[in-house]
């Protein structure tokens, strides 16, 4: 434990090497990992964070090599956490994101790490949040959180975000179509990028529809319709802040063009953020989210702790099978003591 | 399963230094340990010593391959082991060297810190056995 102890010390004293170690004992979940990620807390809080999301190929690492580099330019220093997935087989991965990072080579000031998102559920998002705090409480000015966009895990990653950018390359209808499908509403600013190719004006054009449609259609007055008790007090509130549009920027990663005007919207947008006390807000939903996430697995290994007590859960089964009992009333049985404990304790507290 | 229970992965960095372009070997290795669970960095071609240092010490991993056709192992892993040192990483990487180095060029390898050399013709299995039996373990 006072080896754990030393690490964060040295972590906070700016050596690379322990914020490395810290980053695998994160996601390794070592013993006594928990006690680290505690201890960085009170550290973090500094750092702006930009959650890069697209589909394979969009040119998520080249941009944010170029990213790096730019902010590294005004003297910025920078962590970046690239996520690639993992064989659901054999839990192995070829993590590729660190070729493309090709201009900050040498420089240790770009923290450049590469996770694979080992098997569970939920798990992902946490280890990256965590190991975003080491990067936070190592002092880094810019993190940047990079995921192919697909699905659940990679929207509640790039949740944590202070600003997320979403990555549509030119001609991809199919990209547009997966936008629709969930990612739009998570995006602060759009980026076509390879915007040299054929098509990319086409798709600005999409995107530019599809972000107004999103502003017209019902569903968006919806959340504040009957609210408040005055309709039109309402809508007054959605178009001064709730309505900011997502910015569409055309970049061409490969030779950086439009890399500054992106920088200049991620910074309009944190500025935003601060203005409107949205970046607070969020804070609080995120640690919120991040409270909640913790709750459930560690209730989640309890129960599987009970459960290996109890002999397992193959015995539950066969009963099950037999139709001596069903699936309801083990958990139940399972959840009965837990339950139990924990309604005592609340009742002597509030005695 | 449970995400209590420690989710410890063997990390490797394929790294290919200096002027080499033969990456085939590079390609097969890095598959053959994705199939064995491992997580693979690829560090790509043509890099640095300083790169490879600086990609092994902030992935934190646990094995550095070095694929090396050149014969330019003479120069270029005491760099990499040099630089590793100064991190303070050498001792808790497992250095791996592939390639074509002749005999007589191993022995001053191994003193400084190469594990194990792995030419011609050593076969996957053999390979992936050594990383799982020589990984440093204390982490």
């Amino acid at each position: 434990m006072s080896g754990d102890e030393s690490l964060i010390d040295e972590l906070l004293a700016g050596e690379h090497r322990a914020l490395a170690r810290v980053i695998t004992k994160i996601e390794n979940r070592s013993p006594g990992y928990r006690e680290l990620v505690s201890r960085l807390h009170d550290h973090t809080g500094r750092a702006q964070v930009v959650g890069i999301t697209g589909s394979p190929g969009a040119g998520k690492s080249t941009l944010v090599d170029k990213m790096a580099a730019t902010y590294r330019e005004r003297g910025e220093t920078v962590g970046v956490i690239a996520i690639d997935p993992s064989s659901p087989y054999t839990g192995g991965a070829v993590l590729g994101d660190r070729i493309r990072m090709a201009s900050n080579v040498g420089d240790m000031d770009v923290f450049f790490r590469s996770m694979s998102a080992r098997g569970s559920l939920g798990g992902l998002s946490t280890s990256t949040t965590d190991a975003v705090k080491a990067l936070d409480a190592f002092g880094k000015d810019r993190i940047i959180v990079e995921t192919v966009g697909a699905g659940q895990n990679e929207v509640d990653i790039v949740r944590m975000a202070d600003t997320v950018a979403v990555l549509v390359p030119p001609g991809s209808g199919d990209d547009v179509q997966m936008l629709k499908a969930g990612i739009l509403e998570i995006a602060d600013a759009f980026v076509v990028n390879k915007a040299d190719l054929d098509g990319a004006d086409r798709t600005v054009k999409e995107l530019r529809e599809m972000v107004h449609m999103r502003d017209a259609s019902p569903m968006a007055g919806h959340h504040g319709a009957g609210a408040g008790p005055s309709g039109i007090d309402d809508d007054k509130n959605e178009d001064d802040d709730e309505e900011r549009q997502p910015p569409i920027i055309e970049t061409v990663a490969k030779t950086g063009e439009g890399v500054d005007e992106l920088l200049a919207v991620l910074a309009d947008h944190a500025e935003w953020l601060e203005a409107t006390g949205e970046r607070g807000a969020r804070a609080r939903r995120r640690y919120a989210d991040e409270i909640r996430t913790l709750l459930r697995a560690d209730s989640a290994a309890l129960v599987e702790e009970e459960l290996e007590a109890r002999g397992g859960l193959e015995e539950y089964v066969d009963a099950v099978v037999a139709r001596e009992t069903d699936p309801y009333s083990v958990a139940d049985e399972v959840l009965a003591p837990v339950a139990e404990a924990v309604r005592e304790r609340r009742d002597a507290r509030e005695d | 399963m449970s995400t209590e229970q420690g989710q410890r992965a063997i990390r490797c960095l394929v790294a290919k230094v200096g002027l080499d372009g033969h990456d085939r070997g590079a390609h097969v290795i890095a598959r053959a340990f994705r199939d064995a669970g491992f997580e693979v960095i690829y560090s790509g071609l043509h890099k640095s010593p300083d790169e490879i240092v600086q990609a092994s010490v902030q992935e934190d991993v646990d094995v550095l391959g070095i694929s090396i056709l050149s014969g330019a192992h003479d120069t270029l892993v005491p760099k990499i082991i040099d630089g590793l040192e100064e991190y303070g990483a050498l001792e808790d990487t497992l250095v791996l060297v592939g390639g074509i180095v002749p005999e007589e060029d191993r022995e001053e390898l191994y003193e400084m810190g190469v594990a194990e050399i792995f030419g011609p013709g050593s076969s996957m299995e053999e390979t992936i056995e050594f990383v799982r039996e020589h990984v440093p373990r204390d982490r």
